[in-house]
């Protein structure tokens, strides 16, 4: 009996899932052993985490774009099934793309390591799903480790989804023990997808994917009608219509088809070259008599955090443009535009998801485009009222008005910390510095508590998931989801070098903490910036008012003491070396500040969230 | 000091021997029980006078305007050695008249009779090592000598007939005070020196100090205090009828060492002894550092081979742990970074366009003497003199 083909495959033997997993609880590793035990890929072609196509997401062991895997799979009954994988992001910045890949799909497998229990983020996934009326099914990972607790964290994952304890599966992913039972566990519980073969095309795009070759790829899945090769294509938020290049799905390489019905899970290729012209949440139907309705829940990406991205060395400024354009065909949720420091010289303030697409955006034009960068302190939006009434948006600290604001609103965030019982304490006064309000608590087991807190994003972005873990000792995970935003009393503080503002340091902060601010930068900088020609002043400031100053003392001496035979050879390697390191220097004003006094002052820790 | 009308060409000869090894010190020297055997310093200074036939032969026997032979500890080998250098230099090479001849030596490995027969051997010039007058500083740098030897030692050299004494000091040892400093100003021009050379303390890496400095057992030398210091010692010294003439040197006058001229002005000179470095015409090499590796590859040059007319370069350079050729931008360099420490400075004639604007620049802002700018020279002014260094780089772009 050989599987049925895409394109005409019966809805009935289809089953839809994703797997919900934190980091590190080995979502790839189960991901990889269900592909060997359908028998997709052999052993010999294996590679660890076979799905995971960027060198980043190997290598830190997260997944950043949806993956979507179509699995023959003959059951134990003898059966033939499509089961259609659905790897999602696991990151609190890609919520979004979490909740479309959830769309997809008709259950999702809860996966949490059995030596470590549910973290937050996949909680708060989990809760996405059973939003959704997904079937969820509860599997133990890691059940060879010594440290494993399986029957602690059955009965966590049993209370929190209301099952048994004894419906939970306990798997390896590492040695295969349990993955058969799992597939069969999706054939018997995962519901089949419903959809009308004979209604209008109608597809959810859950990830659309730049590929230098193909140009953009489009993942989707078809809820409604059949889409064909020789279909044009609509997209219904955009109303653009496209010529179909290739219809296939991935198995777990690329295999064309004529064409995919209900139920089913494949790729698009049109030919575009930029992701925003085939957009996450958006359907796709047939630009013939295809459907009226979308399915609705498209929501453009909006940018959260913001930071200025400056070359180290100013002439790769051409560089780091062109990178970022082509980064942006693959990302249709960086934003960037061109924009000039006093101190860093031309660069661009770039919007982000949150700190990980930050992060990763950053590595990525370091690693992948060769580029030295120097980036700013992340910051938030800031929505400004003048007394006269006009509305400003900030994006950039050093533009934050400084005087005749009648209203100031930040943005806010539920946030959900999950934790040790003892660690509460600590936790809980890290919220309160941090101008949280708390919404609930809950016990999840008798050594574990949800705490749920509505916080500034400001403050998390400044550091909040270092303190975090450096006070629970690691163990306690975060989610947080935008929910608004707030007035609050906050000021800019600049900090100024030899009386001249340095806009890369200057923030925004409360004004309750503004002094606090003001010394810690200081202190760090004065620490940094080497003794110069003459005495050089730094102060914060907030407006006009100097709130804290310390002074670099001008330097006294500066000869070698002895210079006869052997020392001029020396001296002179010395005058060449300092020749190089005057060019990572850069000039502010009149003083001399070395690029690692940049980069201290401007990361809030010495690294920001990964996880 | 009138110099016969050739290029000045000098020797340095060094000793790389002490009887104890000071925490600050890395120069090239070892105590007997480090050398272990292999290495003799009874008759070390018959190996460096077979150097002198091989700088000689390659030289084509240049007269000598001045001699300078550190260490290390010279005086450890004993006034016959060191005279024996001195009559193999006269062998092998012409001297001019006034030839200047130094030998460095510690306050307390010398005696008068070893001074009277150092200076009837030749020797016109002596360098003690007395670095400070505080027994809590002396202890700190670990040196040996009581704080007032170099005294006893100064006086016993003026005695024996030595025209020039020098006194080197040490400044900014962690500890040593501003009155430290003071009393062992005081005690050199007690002495009656013509000359004394004031460094500020650094701490090298690979030294005992520097470990101490790192383990936090020692506070670093602070930058402030030694700014401080050598403005004390060059105001006293001033007072004193002496003038600086680089920036960690001051002479009586007539005192000037006409051996470090010839390091400042890019002149040549050849070292001889392990670890030596030389300058002949634009080439700098360096000798084998280790006493045993030097005597080694000194061995294998035969004396047969020393004897003849016309000694072949190679000979010379199985000696060289390493040789540069300076690029004319290098020796450029070199002269702005050596001139500017001199109160003698570089003339303007040797700046490019661009250095020239900058001096005009500086001479504007009072860095460098606008009236000696005038004049066609670079000097730094001497409030600036503490910053040479900054000037010179910025000098140079």
């Amino acid at each position: 009996m050989s599987s049925p083909r895409p394109g005409s495959t019966d809805p009935a033997v289809v089953r839809n899932f994703c797997i919900i997993a934190h980091i590190d609880h080995g979502k790839s590793t189960l991901a990889d052993r269900m592909l060997q035990h359908t028998g997709l890929v052999d052993a010999r072609s294996m590679r660890a985490q076979y799905l995971d196509r960027m060198d980043i997401e190997r290598e830190r062991g997260i997944t950043i774009k949806s993956q979507a895997v179509r699995l023959p799979y003959q059951s134990l009954g003898g059966k033939e099934y499509i089961l259609n994988l659905i790897d999602t992001p696991g990151h609190v910045d890609f919520t979004y793309e979490v909740s479309r890949s959830l769309a997809a799909c008709e259950g999702a497998v809860l996966l949490v390591d059995a030596a470590q229990g549910i973290e937050a983020q996949t909680l708060a996934n989990l809760y996405l799903a059973m939003e959704n009326d997904m079937e969820i099914i509860p599997v133990l990972n890691k059940i060879d480790l010594p440290a494993a607790q399986p029957e602690k964290y059955a009965a966590e994952l049993a209370h929190i989804i209301g099952c048994d304890p004894t419906d939970v599966l306990m798997v390896s992913a590492k040695t295969g023990v349990g993955v058969s039972e799992l597939l069969e566990r999706i054939i018997e519980k995962v519901p089949a997808p419903k959809g009308d073969a004979s209604a209008p095309a109608r597809a959810l795009i859950f990830d659309s994917v730049y590929d230098t070759y193909r140009g953009v790829v489009t993942y989707v899945r078809v809820v409604d009608g059949r889409i064909g090769t020789r279909d044009k294509i609509e997209m219904m938020s955009l109303g653009t219509t496209h010529e179909l290049l290739e219809v296939g799905v991935i198995s777990p390489e690329p295999v064309p088809s004529d064409g995919i019905g209900v139920g089913e899970v494949g790729y698009l290729i049109t030919g575009v070259k930029d992701v925003r012209q085939s957009r996450v949440g958006d359907t796709v139907t047939t630009a013939l008599r295809g459907a009226t309705e979308s399915l609705g829940g498209y929501r453009d990406p909006l940018p959260m955090v913001f930071s200025g991205l400056y070359p180290l060395d100013g002439s790769d400024y051409p560089e780091l443009r062109d990178a970022l354009d082509k980064l942006k065909l693959n990302d249709a949720a960086l934003t960037y535009e061109p924009e000039t420091s006093l101190a860093l010289g031309f660069g661009f303030r770039c919007g982000f998801l949150g700190l990980l697409h930050l992060e990763i955006v950053r590595e990525r034009l370091e690693r992948e485009f060769n580029l030295e960068l120097i980036s700013t302190a992340p910051n938030v939006v800031y929505r400004v009222i003048t007394d006269a009434g006009k509305e400003i948006i900030v994006t950039n600290p050093s533009e934050f008005p400084e005087t005749k604001l009648s209203q100031i609103f930040e943005p806010v965030v539920r946030a959900t910390v999950l934790l040790p019982s003892e660690f509460v304490g600590a936790v809980m006064e890290l919220c309160q510095q941090r101008r949280g309000v708390l919404l609930g608590m809950d016990y999840l087991s008798e050594d574990r508590v949800e705490l749920r807190y509505t916080l500034p994003l400001a403050e998390i972005v400044f550091d909040f998931f270092d303190q975090l873990k450096s006070r629970t000792r690691g163990y306690a995970s975060l989610d947080y989801e935008p929910t608004g935003e707030q007035e609050a009393d906050l000021v800019k503080v600049d900090i100024l070098l030899h009386g001249e503002a340095v806009d890369a340091f200057s923030a925004v902060v409360h004004r309750d903490k503004s002094q606090a601010y003001g010394v810690l930068i200081v202190q760090k900088l004065k620490e940094l910036i080497p003794r110069q020609q003459y005495e050089v002043p730094i102060q914060a400031a907030i407006g006009a008012r100097i709130i804290t100053r310390e002074t670099v003392r001008a330097v006294r001496k500066d000869v070698l003491a002895k210079c006869y035979g052997g020392d001029i050879s020396r001296k002179r390697k010395l005058l060449e070396k300092q020749k190089e390191g005057k060019k990572r220097m850069k000039m502010v004003g009149s003083v001399e500040v070395p690029q690692e006094a940049f980069i201290a002052v401007l990361s809030t820790s010495d690294k920001s969230a990964k996880k | 000091m009138t110099h016969q009308n050739h290029t000045p060409f000098s020797l340095y000869v060094h000793i790389p021997f002490c009887s104890s090894i000071c925490g600050y010190c890395d120069f090239n020297t070892y105590t007997a029980q480090q050398l272990g055997g292999g290495v003799s310093q009874e008759s070390f200074h018959a190996l460096l006078i077979r150097e002198l036939a091989v700088a000689s032969r390659t030289l084509d026997a240049p007269s000598v305007s001045t001699v300078f032979i550190g260490g290390g500890t010279p005086t450890l080998i004993g006034s016959d050695s060191l005279t024996q250098i001195l009559r193999g230099i006269e062998k092998y090479f012409p001297m001019d008249e006034d030839v200047e001849i130094t030998t460095e030596a510690n306050p307390d490995s010398v005696n008068a009779q070893m001074l009277s027969q150092l200076r009837q051997g030749g020797f016109n010039r002596i360098s003690f090592g007395m670095q400070s007058v505080s027994s809590t500083v002396l202890a700190t740098l670990q040196r040996t000598h009581t704080a007032g030897a170099s005294a006893q030692a100064a006086t016993w050299a003026r005695e024996a007939g030595f025209e020039h004494v020098n006194l080197d000091l040490i400044y900014g040892t962690p500890g040593e005070t501003d009155s430290d400093v003071r009393d062992s100003v005081n005690v050199c021009i007690d002495a009656g020196v013509d000359h004394v050379a004031a460094y500020s303390l650094i701490v090298e890496p690979g030294t005992s100090m520097a470990r101490a400095v790192n383990s936090g057992a020692l506070p670093p030398p602070d930058d402030d205090a030694c700014a401080d210091r050598h403005n004390i010692i060059d105001t006293m010294l001033q007072q004193a009828g002496f003038d600086w003439y680089e920036v960690s040197n001051w002479a009586k006058p007539g005192g000037q060492s006409a051996h470090n001229q010839v390091y400042w002005t890019s002149a040549n000179w050849w070292g001889v002894g392990p670890g030596a470095h030389s300058h002949v015409n634009g080439r700098r090499w360096v000798n084998h550092k280790h006493p045993a590796t030097y005597a080694k590859a000194m061995e294998e040059i035969a004396t047969e081979e020393i004897g003849m007319e016309k000694v072949d370069l190679v000979i010379g350079e199985a000696l060289r742990a390493n040789t540069e050729e300076l690029t004319p931008e290098q020796i450029h360099v070199e002269r702005v970074m050596l001139a500017l420490r001199t109160r003698a400075g570089l003339s303007v004639g040797e700046l490019d366009a661009e250095e020239f604007l900058r001096a005009k620049e500086f001479a504007r802002k009072g860095v460098i003497d606008p009236v000696e700018f005038a004049r066609g020279v670079v000097r730094v002014t001497d409030s600036e003199r503490l910053l040479a260094d900054r000037v010179i780089r910025e000098l140079l772009g």
